[in-house]
């Protein structure tokens, strides 16, 4: 039964919706209420929740009937590796210029794929530069740096 | 004839050499990146909308539009030479265009999903110029509580009607409307769900939700089920279509159109269900079943023609009530806002260059998809070799560029890759991220207007059924819900009585 809950889908999706109800609730609890003819800055967010908390409950009860399985893989390594190369991206931009963060980003989202050959991951990468630069910076001319001086 | 005063104001909106670039500009960016395997109309438009912030509103919208119909278009030559999708509406197109390859019919295959699509495109301006006017007239009638009821049924029948789980849908509208609550209240200055950080109080941009969902969600469950591809290359062959097939295909265009142009307007209707019943129709119709999954010209020119219909009708509720009736329209909802246009009845009266202009840029559009995609097929067909793992990053290089372009600040991209984990995330629990992003979009409008609504109604919930037009958008709502709902229940109790 346990090892089935790991991969059941509605059972998650429910928890899902469940939890997210349940968490906007508590940050909105001391948001004033007012009333329907007034309506305060907590009555649509809470009102949403609620009937939210509802379809969760209801998911997760079909869930556990039905026991249906999630398909397909977790790409574990595209998933930790993307995000990262977007944040890192937004850090070198502010760090070190648009070259670098640019390289940095080519280099770390190719990474995540399951093939990585050094000398074509060059190659685009001076080709997505020379594109991105071309088209940002100098046709629609956005201010950032190509590389910060120190 | 107002109609024809209107469209020739039209013609000089578009006809602008600037307005015209940014046209051909959109439909050649679209068809391009439509063909790439592995990349839909929703992740295609998400990723160029901050370039398209520079520009003028008209030239924006105008650019936009030819992404989407660009991107569609592209999709079909993908469907046509390999046997996979670019998007789902292109399903239908593989079953028998892909056979038409094998048997080196492409060239008359592409031709006629041309020309289908291109009749359809035609059609579906006229009926935009004819129906939109009336359409906004009767909503400009329209106060807080009609527009509530309104919204409310364009995000249920929306989430009933899109692929997936119906109950899993409504949640996710759901979670779309409390999205959009993040932020300052306009009413009470109050800062709801910011948790003290300064970016979050003027809320999230759809730009980083769309292009976490819909771009790099969908990368990452792509690196991890990478699809086989069977490109079909050997040769495209000459592009003119017999007269037997011409003769074939005038009755599916025809009808197809008009299917698409039917489910065009219904919110949450994909075009893969236009294009679907259309393959069906036509199927029934032949004389001569058994030909359709064999490479029957007649499979390729109904369903192209039906679901460029649809692509193209989706913008009627869009431009004149404000209602986006697929996670595309969403978008140019989205971008309108973005330009500080009151999406609704009243674009028309206020913005006619807009209404109009981009009406018409829709139909030179179709004609410069016509001209772009048949004589430059060998480089379509090129871009078809080129392997995923050389397309990612240039999506990422895109997206992540256009998204700090926003703010000029790191923030938005931890955002954005924030929402990419639950985009994957969503997509593996099979939680459609349209009906959410439909929510989040409307969210904010439906708030105050319910807001307004029980004021005028001095906190009485029955003026949505006093009201006759509000009647009759709950009533449509009521009817969807139990149409939809029917069956299933049919089936459980089956199910507990067998």
């Amino acid at each position: 039964m346990k090892l089935e809950l790991r991969s059941n889908k509605d059972f998650w999706s429910g928890v899902m919706f469940f939890l997210t109800g349940a968490g906007a609730i508590l940050i909105a609890r001391h948001y004033p209420f007012g009333s329907t003819l007034r309506m305060g800055p907590g009555y649509f967010p809470i009102v949403l929740s609620v009937i939210l908390m509802v379809f969760g409950v209801y998911v997760m009860l079909r869930g556990l009937r039905k026991s249906e399985k999630i398909q397909g893989n977790w790409s574990i390594r595209a998933l930790i590796v993307l995000p990262f190369s977007m944040a890192l991206f937004g850090i070198l931009m502010e760090l070190a210029g648009f070259v670098p963060a640019l390289v940095a980003l080519v280099f770390v989202s190719a990474a995540s794929g399951r093939e990585f050959k050094f000398k074509e991951v060059l190659l685009l990468t001076l080709f997505l530069g020379v594109l991105s630069v071309a088209m940002f910076i100098w046709g629609l001319g956005l201010p950032y740096p190509l590389i910060n001086k120190f | 004839m107002e109609i024809f005063h209107n469209l020739i104001f039209g013609f000089s909106v578009a006809l602008s050499f600037q307005n015209l670039l940014y046209c051909f500009l959109g439909c050649f960016l679209g068809t391009l990146i439509g063909v790439l395997p592995g990349i839909g109309p929703l992740a295609t438009i998400a990723m160029l909308m901050p370039i398209t912030f520079a520009l003028p509103p008209v030239a924006a919208l105008i650019m936009l539009a030819g992404i989407y119909y660009g991107a569609q278009y592209g999709g079909s030559t993908t469907s046509i030479l390999v046997n996979l999708p670019g998007e789902t509406s292109s399903v239908i197109t593989c079953i028998d265009g892909y056979q038409m390859a094998r048997q080196g019919r492409a060239g008359p295959a592409l031709a006629i999903a041309a020309i289908g699509s291109f009749f359809a495109g035609t059609v579906c301006t006229l009926i935009i110029a004819l129906f939109g006017p009336p359409i906004a007239e009767m909503a400009l009638k329209f106060a807080s509580p009609e527009y509530f009821s309104l919204m409310m049924m364009g995000l249920i029948v929306a989430a009933l009607l899109a692929p997936g789980d119906m109950v899993k849908s409504l949640a996710m509208v759901l979670m779309g409307l409390l999205l959009g609550c993040i932020g300052t209240d306009v009413d009470s200055g109050w800062r709801r769900f910011s948790f003290d950080i300064i970016e979050l109080t003027d809320g999230i941009g759809f730009v980083v939700i769309a292009i976490g969902v819909f771009a790099l969600g969908e990368i990452v469950a792509n690196l991890g089920d990478p699809e086989e591809r069977s490109v079909f290359t050997s040769n495209v062959g000459s592009l003119f279509p017999s007269k037997d097939d011409i003769k074939r295909s005038v009755g599916p265009i025809i009808r197809g159109t008009m299917l698409g142009a039917f489910f065009g307007v219904l919110p949450g209707t994909g075009p893969a269900i236009a294009s679907f019943s259309s393959y069906m129709i036509e199927k029934k119709a032949a004389k001569d079943p058994s030909r359709f999954g064999k490479g029957a010209i007649e499979g390729v020119a109904g369903p192209e023609a039906a679901n460029n219909a649809d692509a193209q009708c989706k913008f009627i509720p869009m431009l004149t009530l404000g209602i986006p009736a697929s996670g595309t329209m969403a978008l140019m909802l989205g971008a309108l806002m973005i330009h500080g246009i009151a999406p609704g009845p009243t674009v028309m009266t206020q913005r006619p260059d807009l209404f109009w202009g981009l009406i018409v840029s829709m139909w030179l559009g179709n004609v410069m998809l016509l001209i772009l995609n048949l004589p430059l097929i060998g480089l379509w067909v090129s871009l078809l070799k080129v392997p995923y793992r050389l397309l990612f990053p240039g999506i990422m290089v895109f997206s992540c560029i256009g998204i700090y372009s926003l703010n000029n600040s790191p923030f938005e991209l931890y955002l954005t890759a924030l929402f990419g984990l639950f985009g994957f995330l969503w997509m593996k629990l099979e939680c459609s991220p349209v009906p959410l992003m439909l929510g989040f979009v409307l969210g904010p409008m439906m708030e105050e207007n319910l807001r307004r609504a029980m004021l005028i109604s001095r906190g009485n919930p029955m003026v949505f059924l006093t009201r006759p037009i509000s009647l009759a958008f709950v009533i449509v709502t009521i009817l969807v819900i139990i149409v939809m709902a029917a069956p299933a229940l049919r089936k459980r109790r089956g199910v507990i009585t067998g």
